[in-house]
């Protein structure tokens, strides 16, 4: 059997060791939650709530009638305090909606089981709980998930891929919620797929996480036992387990590697029919539809040399990232960097006062001595970054015209392709921060057009 | 909570690899070979080599001290250069001359043009072109192995075949292991091949180049250089020379080679038929430092002709 992967990518050492084994905990009610009003990509939610009103749990409290959007729930029960600018780890501030919690944690909606009722849901009402339960991608770019469900027409779906790929060095939120929720996870592919009427369903999983593995491989037996409801989407479901290599979980490399398709510049995969979700939005889809929760939680990886006691978590959205930190233990021996994210992509941040967003997957907090800078040197023209570029690039190249602003040089160099992986800056000799300078030709071009 | 953290761009790992690593490496893997040539051709070559690389510190130094600019000359850099260059020059070769050829290389080919990575010319190869173009006579002044009779002055193996001085050529072991005149680090073989094994296990050279290259050349001299066509001893031809350094340690210097795949192809089979013409048609027997460094000009062009294919975009 031939085995596809998509060419550059590098191979860090994933450091995945800290929290592979730590059972997702719970974590205890914070006193406060900050729910900012923009946690999906698009235009920000208006709030439905005003200060003094008392919410629910799952209540919802901010929508948009834009399209391109998702609403945001109340993820305590308690007492509306304000509705104003706080931090935030990806925008830097944005406006937000904090709730003092009562403790009580009241829902507001009825959480019962629906899944044997599975038959009677249509597409239209799967998007419709997934477009009112809130869902984004929670792999990290936090798309609204029922946008990506409505393909225009005549693009029809034929391949569902679940990314279980989880390729950032030392997050395990995915891989612990795999062991640990697989029938769940695989019933709301199922969901995903009678969505879109795709007809084959891939679940990638990379093979360093052979527990995940495992237990999902049980999961779809277990599932093709039992007489399912959604016929005959479940018969078409297989598990790859791809070789490890970063950045397997980006869309268009694992698309490559699963299909041997490739999603052209600007372009969506569902232009070469192929739709990816994460497990963990599977997941949120699972409870949306089955239980009628909203997505006002989430696992989270809270892991680095500097935590002290590194674990995975289930969080509710708006929870102070300082109140999570002290949760697990707090930070031992020197503090060098917190990072939003994994280490390839994530964020450095400046404060540990911002909230958990939807599409946050993971808390790296790094000791000083793992937090170094090395001086840029000039580019000695080795071709590494080019080697490990997974979409084809000159990454130097485009770094050079892009330092020059010569992003008419860029342009024709095709940095618009460029994926924001760091695999370039990664391996770079010379220590340039390539993947940075070419975001900067990407923005400069994107203001331009 | 601690009140100061750092704050960078991602990625916030790296691979470890930095550009001092990799020099050194480079200059790792060349002394097996010095090695062999200082036992060959006696400490005179070590007098050499030392000199050379001295030269090339001290003048980089200096420079970047002129331009104001972070003396960093422990990146391995300026020594590998001034090791190139003895490798590349005859172990009788005067001392003042080998000092005259590194500051070249260093101040005019490779600081002129703004130092590490801005070069255009391979500095140990221009330099060595220098001295040619400037001292011809002690630049092709070669001798034997000490331990071999006439071991005083002689004929390289290839200025034998070509001004058909008839002296019997060595056999394919002898070159392979080095017994024979020529440059102090060009003629064992046997000791750049190690060396070549320990950067390619470090995966910090591509044979893309180096192979194309030797392929050519062997090629070529195969078909062209026999009495009839198909008749040439190509082996001798692959073995005789510089090529094996040129093509390990020379051609495929980062600075100075493409990038792109085809495009090391490209350069190295252009490189092969530039020495395969000098040595067949030229004035001098051996064409390995100046096909290089004609390549080195075409770098750009070639660059520009064989950018990758755009991923999504038409195969």
């Amino acid at each position: 059997l031939f085995r596809h992967v998509f060419k550059g990518g590098v191979h860090p050492n994933d450091c995945k060791e800290l929290t592979r084994n730590a059972a997702i905990k719970p974590l205890k009610l914070p006193e406060q939650v900050v729910l900012p009003l923009t946690q999906h990509i698009g235009p920000p939610c208006k709030p439905v709530v005003r200060p003094g009103d008392m919410v629910k749990t799952g209540m919802l409290i901010a929508a948009s009638e834009k399209l391109i959007s998702a609403p945001i729930h109340a993820s305590v029960s308690g007492k509306v305090r304000a509705i104003k600018k706080s931090s935030h780890p990806i925008l830097g501030s944005c406006d937000a909606v904090i709730i003092d919690s009562d403790g009580r944690d009241e829902k507001s909606y009825l959480e019962i089981d629906q899944s044997a009722m599975a038959s009677r849901f249509s597409p239209e009402d799967i998007k419709k709980r997934i477009q009112t339960a809130g869902i984004v991608g929670m792999g990290g770019a936090a798309f609204p998930t029922h946008v990506k469900l409505s393909p225009p027409a005549g693009k029809p779906i034929d391949t569902f891929i679940l990314n279980g790929a989880e390729c950032e060095p030392y997050l395990t939120c995915d891989d612990r919620i795999m062991q640990e929720q697989a029938i769940a996870i695989l019933q709301g592919m199922q969901l995903l797929m009678k969505a879109v009427d795709a007809k084959k369903g891939i679940i990638a999983i990379e093979d360093n996480k052979q527990k995940a593995i495992k237990a999902m491989r049980e999961g779809l037996a277990s599932l093709q036992l039992a007489t399912c409801n959604l016929q005959p989407v479940t018969c078409n479901l297989q598990l790859r387990a791809l070789p490890t290599k970063y950045p397997q979980g980006g869309e268009k490399q694992l698309i490559k590697a699963l299909t041997n398709r490739e999603v052209p510049a600007l372009k969506l995969p569902l232009d070469v029919g192929c739709i990816v979700d994460n497990v963990q939005t599977a997941f949120a889809v699972y409870e949306a539809v089955f239980k009628n929760k909203p997505l006002y939680e989430r696992v989270v990886t809270v892991t680095g040399n500097a935590v002290d006691r590194p674990s995975n978590i289930i969080v509710r959205i708006g929870t102070p990232v300082s109140f999570m930190l002290e949760q697990c233990g707090g930070i031992k021996g020197k503090l060098g960097k917190i990072i939003i994210g994994g280490p390839m992509m994530g964020m450095a941040q400046y404060t540990t006062d911002m909230p958990v967003v939807k599409g946050m997957s993971g808390v790296l907090a790094l000791s000083d001595h793992l937090a170094t800078h090395e001086e840029a040197q000039y580019c000695i023209r080795c071709g590494k970054c080019k080697e490990s570029c997974p979409v084809n690039l000159i990454p130097t190249d485009i770094a050079k015209a892009s330092e020059y602003g010569r992003f008419d040089i860029a342009t024709m160099l095709n940095a618009v392709d460029c994926i924001e992986c760091g695999c370039c800056s990664y391996v770079c000799p010379s220590h340039i921060q390539l993947v940075q300078l070419i975001k900067h030709a990407k923005r400069s071009i994107s203001c331009q057009i | 909570m601690p009140d100061l953290m750092r704050i960078s761009p991602s990625p916030h790992i790296h691979s470890g690899v930095s550009v001092k690593g990799v020099m050194w490496a480079v200059t790792f893997a060349l002394i097996p070979s010095g090695v062999w040539g200082v036992w060959a051709f006696g400490f005179r070559a070590l007098y050499l080599i030392v000199a050379s690389v001295i030269s090339c510190v001290v003048t980089e130094a200096l420079i970047l001290k002129l331009r104001r600019k972070p003396i960093a000359i422990n990146d391995g850099s300026a020594v590998l250069t001034g090791l190139l260059l003895a490798y590349n020059v005859s172990p009788d070769l005067p001392i003042w001359i080998i000092c005259i050829g590194a500051i070249f290389a260093i101040a005019v080919v490779k600081q002129a043009f703004g130092g590490l990575g801005r070069n255009i010319f391979n500095p140990a190869l221009a330099g060595r072109a220098f001295l040619m173009a400037s001292w011809p006579v002690y630049m092709v002044a070669f001798k034997n192995p000490r331990w071999q009779i006439d071991a005083l002055t002689s004929a390289t193996p290839l200025t034998n075949i070509k001004h058909q001085f008839g002296f019997p050529s060595p056999g394919y072991l002898d070159l392979f292991i080095g017994n024979r005149g020529g440059c102090i680090g060009e003629v064992c073989v046997a000791a750049l091949l190690l060396g070549t094994a320990f950067l390619v296990y470090k995966k910090y050279i591509s044979l893309r180049i180096a192979l194309s290259y030797i392929g050519t050349v062997a090629l070529l001299s195969w078909i062209f250089m026999g009495d009839g066509l198909f008749q040439g001893d190509w082996i001798f031809y692959v073995l005789s020379g510089g090529l094996v350094l040129g093509a390990f340690f020379m051609a495929t210097d980062y600075v100075t080679s493409p990038v792109t795949k085809t495009g090391k192809l490209i350069f190295g089979i252009l490189c092969g038929v530039l020495t395969f013409a000098i040595r067949k048609w030229g004035g001098y027997p051996e064409g390995v430092c100046y096909s290089i460094l004609i390549m080195n000009a075409a770098v750009p062009i070639i660059e520009r002709h064989t950018r990758p294919r755009r991923f999504g975009g038409a195969a």
